[in-house]
Order: C-alpha cells, then sequence, then structure tokens
C-alpha cells in the first residue's frame, strides 16, 4: 500500500495532538506552532489530491484491524481531498491575516486556549470530510459545535456571549435531529458504516410500506443539518453570530463550519442513503423551495442591515440558500454547482470577513455604514481585496461568483423545464441585482470622501506582508476559480462518481 | 408612500441611515455606542415612544395578533411533528424481533468480541477496540468542553478587574463556605478513600466487568469534588494543581491519539503491532483497552473536577491575575 494513503489518518490524530499540545504552551508559541502545523497539512492534502487525480480512484482506509461493517473506515475521493485542501487553506489564510485581530481582542491568557481549539476544529473538519461512517460524523459535528461556540465566546463581550447562547441553543437542536435520524436509519439497516447502509436501504426502498420511514428520518437528518448550516427559517442566528466574533473565528464559522455540514449532507445522501433514493423522496423539492426562499430573504435583509458585517452575515445567508438551491435542484448538475459554491464561498466570504475590521479600524473601530465613510481611502490594501470580494459576490465575471452562478443556471436548464425552470432563473437574476444593490452601495460608501476626511496619519502601513500575502492568495484561487471552472467543475465531476 | 418619499428613504440609506425595519426581525440590540450616539438615541426614542402614543391600540392589537399566531404555529408544529415521529416509532422494526439484515454486525460483536479483543466485557472490546475511533473523538469532546468552560468563566484582566478583586473575593460562594463543617469532614473522612478506590476498581476492570473508563473516571472525579467541598480548596491544591492537571489531561490524550493512531495505523497497512491481547478474564488482559480505560478515566476526572473548580472559584489551580 502506498504510503500516501496514510495521510488522511494523520491529519485527523495530529490535528487532535496539536490541540492538546497548544493547551500547554504559551500564546504566541501556540500561534506560531498552529500556523506551521497548518502549512504541514495543506502539504498532506495536497499529497492526497494529486495522488487520488493520478490514480483515478478512492481508496478507503480501515482504522484499525477490523474490516469494514465492523470497525471504522475513512475514505479519501478526489471530491474529500480537494475539499479538505480548500478549507485548511481558507483556515490558514484566515489565522494569519487574523492573528493580530486575535492578539488584541482577546485576554492574554486565553490566546493559547483559542488556538486549541482552532486545532481541534480542525481536527473535526478533517474527520467530518474524510469520514466514511455516519456516527463517526456525529461525534466529530459534536466537536465542531463545541468549537465553534468557544472560538464565540472567547471574546468576552455581552454580545458575543448572547450570540453564543443562541447558537449553542439552535446548534444542540441540530444535533439532537441529526443523532435521531442517524438512529432511525440505524434501526432500520442495522449498519453506520455508509457503504452497507446504502446497500440495505437499497433492498429497503423496494418496499413501498418502509419508504414513508426513509423519507422520515432522512427528512429528520437533514433539518439537523440544516439548522446548523443556517437555511432560510433557521438562518437568525447569523448576524450576531458572525457580526461580533473576532475576524478569524467570523471568517472559519462562515466559511468552514456550516459548510462543513453541508457536505457532511451531501455525502450522506450520495454514500449513506444513495442518490436515487434521495431523488425518490419529496425532500428535494422543500429544500429547493427553502433554498429559493433564503436567497430572496437573505439578500433583502442585508440592504436592511446598518453594519457591515451583519451585511455580510444575511449575504451568507442567501449563499446558504444557493448551495441548498443546487441540492433541490438534484441530479449531477445541481450538486456539482452546489459543491463548486462551497468551494467559490468559502473563499470569497473569508476576505470579506478579514477586510472589515481593518476598514473599521481605520474609522474608529466602528463597523456602522456612517462611519466607514472613505475607509478604503484610508487603507487602501483592505479596500482594494473589499473590492474584489464584492465583485465576486455579485458576480461579476473573472470571478468565482459569476461561475458558481452560471453553473446553477446551466443545473436548472438541465434538470427542469417549465415552471420550476423559471422560477430558479428568476431567483437567480433578482438575487443578483440585490446583491449588486449592497454591495454596490458599500463600495460607493467606502471609496467616496466627499468631507476629504483623509488625513495622512490615518494610514497604516504596518503588517502589510502578514496581510497581503494570504488575501492576495485567496483572491487568486477567486480568480482561477472564475477563469479556470471547467478544470475545477471536471474534478468535482469526478469526485462525485467516486461518490456513487 | 409617495415617489419622494421613497427617494428621501433611498437617499438616507446611502447615507447609512436606516431605519426601514428596525430591526425586530434579527432581534439585535443596538451596538456599542459613544456617549454622543446614546443620547442622540435615547432623544429619538422618547420622541417615537411619544408619537406611538397616539397608535397603541393598534399596537396592542397587532402584539395580541402576533401572539396569537406565535402560540397557534408552534402547537401545530408540535402535534404534527408528535404525529410524525408516532407514526415512524409504530412502523419501525419491533424490538427483539430476528431480523437478518440487521444483526450482521451485532452478531460478530457478540459471538467473536472475546477472541478478537481480549476483553470480557463486549462494550469495552466495541467501544475501545471495534469502533476506538469514534471513542478517540468522544474523548476529545470532554476535553473541548473543558476548555470552553474555561474560556467562559476562567478569571482575567478582561471579566475581572484587579482593584476589585477583594470584592470579587466576597462575592464568591467559597468565601462564606463552611468548609470546617464537622459532618461534611467526618463522612468524607470515613467514605472519601473507599471511593477513590472504587473507581480506580471501575476503572481498571473495564475489561472484565461492567465499567471502564468514563464511568470510573467519574466517580473519582466525584471524589475530588467530594474533597474540595470537605476539606476546602487549599487542601486540594496541595496535591492537585492546575499545572498537573494541564500535564495529566496532556499526556492522557497524547498517549490516546498516538497509542490509537499506531493502531490504525498498522492495522490499515496489513502490518503485526505487537500488542499482546492477555489472557481473558486476567487483569492485563485486553491489549490496549486497559491503558486507554486509564487515559480515558484520568481526563474524566480532571474535566469533571475541572468544571466545579471553575464554576465555584473561576479557575482551576490558585485564581491569580497576572
Amino acid at each position: 500500500m502506498d504510503f500516501i494513503r496514510n495521510f488522511p489518518l494523520f491529519t485527523i490524530v495530529l490535528s487532535l495532538f496539536s490541540g492538546v499540545l497548544c493547551y500547554l504552551l504559551k500564546g504566541k508559541t501556540a500561534r506560531r506552532y498552529t500556523i506551521l502545523y497548518e502549512c504541514v497539512l495543506v502539504v498532506l492534502t495536497g499529497c492526497v489530491l494529486y495522488y487520488t487525480i493520478t490514480t483515478g480512484e478512492p481508496f478507503t482506509y480501515t482504522m484499525g484491524e477490523f474490516p469494514a461493517p465492523w470497525g471504522n473506515e475513512i475514505r479519501a475521493g478526489v471530491l474529500e481531498a480537494m475539499l479538505a485542501l480548500v478549507f485548511l487553506i481558507v483556515m490558514l489564510c484566515s489565522i494569519l491575516s487574523g492573528f493580530r485581530f486575535v492578539d488584541a481582542d482577546l485576554d492574554e491568557s486565553k490566546v493559547n486556549l483559542y488556538y486549541t481549539l482552532v486545532n481541534l476544529m480542525t481536527a473535526a473538519l478533517m474527520s467530518i470530510v474524510w469520514t466514511n461512517d455516519l456516527f463517526t460524523g456525529y461525534v466529530f459535528l459534536e466537536i465542531l459545535t463545541l468549537t465553534s461556540c468557544g472560538i464565540l465566546i472567547v471574546r468576552e463581550i455581552g454580545r458575543t456571549t448572547l450570540a453564543a447562547v443562541r447558537y449553542m441553543i439552535l446548534n444542540l437542536l441540530g444535533s439532537g435531529l441529526f443523532l435521531l435520524g442517524v438512529v432511525l436509519l440505524y434501526d432500520l439497516t442495522g449498519h453506520l458504516l455508509m457503504v452497507p447502509m446504502q446497500h440495505t436501504v437499497a433492498e429497503l426502498a423496494a418496499d413501498p410500506a418502509v419508504m414513508p420511514i426513509l423519507s422520515i428520518s432522512t427528512g429528520i437528518l437533514t433539518i439537523g443539518l440544516a439548522i446548523k448550516s443556517g437555511l432560510f427559517p433557521f438562518h437568525y442566528w447569523m448576524p450576531d453570530t458572525y457580526g461580533w466574533a473576532t475576524p478569524t473565528s467570523a471568517s472559519l464559522l462562515s466559511s468552514l463550519v456550516s459548510k462543513a455540514y453541508i457536505f457532511l449532507l451531501i455525502k450522506t445522501y450520495y454514500r449513506a442513503i444513495g442518490i436515487d433514493v434521495v431523488m425518490r423522496m419529496p425532500l428535494r423539492n422543500i429544500l429547493l423551495v427553502l433554498g429559493m426562499i433564503g436567497i430572496v430573504a437573505g439578500s433583502v435583509q442585508a440592504i436592511h442591515a446598518d453594519n457591515i458585517n451583519k451585511m455580510i452575515a444575511y449575504s451568507s445567508a442567501a449563499q446558504v440558500g444557493y448551495i441548498y438551491m443546487g441540492i433541490g435542484l438534484g441530479g449531477t448538475a445541481g450538486y456539482t454547482a452546489a459543491i463548486f459554491h462551497i468551494i467559490t464561498h468559502a473563499v470569497t466570504k473569508s476576505v470579506l470577513f478579514m477586510t472589515t475590521p481593518r476598514l473599521a479600524e481605520v474609522s474608529g473601530d466602528s463597523l456602522k455604514f456612517k462611519t466607514l465613510q472613505g475607509s478604503a481611502l484610508r487603507n487602501r490594501d483592505a479596500g482594494f481585496y473589499f473590492l474584489l470580494g464584492a465583485l465576486s459576490m455579485i458576480g461579476i465575471p473573472i470571478f468565482a461568483g459569476f461561475s458558481s452562478k452560471i453553473q446553477f443556471g446551466l443545473a436548472a436548464v438541465e434538470a427542469h423545464s417549465g415552471v420550476r425552470l423559471i422560477l430558479v432563473m428568476t431567483v437567480l437574476a433578482l438575487s443578483s441585482m440585490l446583491n449588486a444593490i449592497y454591495f454596490i452601495r458599500t463600495l460607493i460608501r467606502i471609496y467616496s470622501d466627499p468631507e476629504q476626511k483623509l488625513r495622512r496619519e490615518d494610514i497604516r502601513r504596518h503588517h502589510r506582508l502578514g496581510y497581503n500575502l494570504p488575501m492576495g492568495l485567496l483572491c487568486g484561487i477567486n480568480v482561477y476559480l472564475g477563469l479556470f471552472s471547467p478544470a475545477v467543475l471536471e474534478l468535482i465531476h469526478r469526485g462525485l462518481e467516486m461518490f456513487g | 408612500m409617495t415617489l419622494n418619499e421613497f427617494r428621501h428613504k433611498c437617499a438616507a440609506w446611502m447615507q447609512g441611515d436606516v431605519d426601514v425595519m428596525e430591526h425586530i426581525l434579527d432581534g439585535s440590540e443596538q451596538p456599542d455606542l459613544s456617549r454622543e450616539e446614546r443620547k442622540e438615541l435615547e432623544k429619538e426614542q422618547r420622541e417615537r415612544r411619544s408619537l406611538s402614543q397616539y397608535s397603541r391600540p393598534l399596537v396592542r392589537a397587532q402584539q395580541k395578533g402576533f401572539y396569537f399566531l406565535y402560540t397557534i404555529t408552534a402547537i401545530t408544529c408540535c402535534v404534527a411533528l408528535i404525529g410524525v415521529l408516532l407514526f415512524t416509532v409504530a412502523n419501525l422494526p419491533r424490538y427483539g424481533e430476528e431480523n437478518p439484515r440487521t444483526v450482521e454486525v451485532v452478531e460478530r460483536y457478540v459471538e467473536k468480541g472475546l477472541e478478537e479483543t481480549g476483553a470480557v466485557n463486549i462494550v469495552s472490546g466495541m467501544i475501545l477496540d471495534y469502533r476506538a475511533f469514534d471513542t478517540l473523538g468522544e474523548s476529545h469532546v470532554l476535553f473541548t468542553a473543558l476548555i470552553c468552560v474555561m474560556i467562559l468563566l476562567g478569571k482575567d484582566r478582561k471579566n475581572m478587574r484587579r482593584e476589585y478583586e477583594d470584592f470579587y473575593m466576597v462575592s464568591q460562594d467559597t468565601y462564606f463556605e463552611i468548609s470546617k463543617d464537622p459532618i461534611i469532614r467526618c463522612v468524607g473522612m470515613v467514605i472519601l478513600s473507599g471511593i477513590f478506590l472504587f473507581g480506580i476498581y471501575i476503572l481498571l476492570n473495564g475489561q472484565i466487568s461492567p465499567g471502564g473508563g468514563f464511568s470510573g473516571g467519574a466517580v473519582m472525579g466525584a471524589a475530588l469534588i467530594l474533597f474540595a467541598s470537605a476539606f476546602g480548596f487549599e487542601k486540594v491544591d496541595r496535591f492537585f494543581t492546575g499545572k498537573l492537571l494541564k500535564i495529566i489531561s496532556f499526556v492522557s490524550l497524547a498517549f490516546y491519539s498516538f497509542a490509537k493512531g499506531y493502531v490504525f495505523f498498522t492495522g490499515a497497512n496489513g502490518l503485526e503491532n505487537h500488542i499482546p491481547k492477555g489472557i481473558p478474564g486476567a487483569i492485563l488482559s485486553g491489549g490496549l483497552i486497559l491503558p486507554l480505560d486509564i487515559a480515558v478515566g484520568m481526563v474524566v476526572a480532571c474535566t469533571m473536577y475541572g468544571f466545579y473548580s471553575l464554576f465555584r472559584r473561576g479557575s482551576i489551580g490558585k485564581g491569580v491575575i497576572r
């Protein structure tokens, strides 16, 4: 067996160990160690991605000496490796460009605890991406829930604590529903590993009497994950959570954590239940409708927001709506679009969340639109990255947002005709327009300075390299995704084929 | 709304003054404002209140309508969910029914568990050998919870000010604690060693009899808590400091990760793992189960005591704010 096949295991076990190690280290050392360690992880997952692309087939890795239906298992294909790589790059860039704010927002004695949580979160993300077992998914989902609450409350101002309480309650509700769904599926099939479960489900689904129960258990599981990732009626925790957390936390929560839940959902559909069975359930129509409402509602609320972070948070809700719309459209094209949008959004949102604190910093530490007037002129770097991110969110060609919106349109054309097609197209057009309204308004605000408030001493120039490097990398990936989307789409397509 | 009004509203929106929904929906309060801004806001609210006096009956009616709708919707949702779940339960396979499809996994655990894991207690064999990866995650869940509580309740310069430290001392319940209470002390002296021993017994016998790391650790943690409440935190701090807790958690979890990582590595690569299974039923049996049980037990005991200490005095060791 090739040695590279061990790398997924290493990413999980070493992350768990690093988490515990950072608990012993001092704050600064913990940060340096974490950054170095994330670089190592990026290399490891890069190797796995290269390996799976060259061999052209996925591999499963037995955790221990007991084979599939009895022992745990992890699995790596093109899709898993690619998502793991994107997640790790985004995480590395968020830590690199945000550690200054972490140092400022946190008490000195708690900085190492922050990096402990970040490392444990990495372990959980990796496990959820690699897992081939529903219950392992649940266990690491719990770690993800706890760590995301932890990196939220660590700022220790009243608002983050309040937001964390709300986030915690909704998240625990989601975990509980997910567990209930897993238990029901286990009761029906007698398996927790995904592949044997899929075989049994395929046998069961032939019986029309069992189909409703299968739909209900899948539905409960889906609602659980939808609450956790913030689909339309459950997205009200988003603005406070993302709006007040430390920038790094906001970026990690919005671009990685909620996406990991969605990826687990897609994985469950494809590998544990079987996509053919899922397509026969009424569930996808509900997801399609909720996704579409979510897109419009999120965008409208973003227009009403008076605070730039809240606006971006509501826009996140809209983007989650896009992803669920892709799942609801179904078919390989729909899922490809959904996964492509997961990557796009992870890369774009993290840039936006890392620029706003810098804009606020030169505007008297206020995130309100009123005070942000002309802030991009005071911090040109941050303004430029915000411009790129905003253009990508609106869906201007050459940026990633454009290609992902095109993919949704193509998926709709391919899979449907009639009312659904018209509805999806209308929502796509409407949401692009709404996106343009609130992002262009923000751009005008931060780039115009009628009262000539710009003063020479406002321009801050320290930490430029440490900020430009990660942001430049993320924006570079963004443009790459926009210009060379066929290559990435081809990879996603192959990954989905390996899934089935 | 006339066109002119709409135009004004749009202009205000461009300026950053947003009033359209007044943020009823997202439930957030006003953000951190400077003093002047707050004064302005209060004035605005006062004006709005005086305006709303005219429309109060309407508002009340709207509120009433909202609550009525809210109650109706909540009840409908609950009833629907109960109905769906009852329907599901009624249609699930009957308990104890022999179903060849669903017993494949369980059969092997029961029939071959002893032979393959070397543990008489099949539950231990299952969670620490067959499905050890899940348990690896589960033991880190506890550790994560401890870290989160530490972040939330740990005393630091941000949530404590040095000039008020005396005040905080008095306001804590440990200050008035009757740690010299003779009844608790006498009973504690008698039963504490017994509880500790019982905890260790459960911990070490995980592979033979019901018990294991999680339950044994919980008993030991409970004993530590009783010790702290009977004799005071000063006595505990003499042998169980924050630093020791750090080191114990680190060593146990690191050992757990690496031992299991080694087993996963050898198992997946088809190598021999050189860990003797021992004679089933003996104390040294079950391969890695015993050391892993000890590691889990240590973490659980530390976490339980850590929670108690953090809730009572805001730190695990002596609370010193640097």
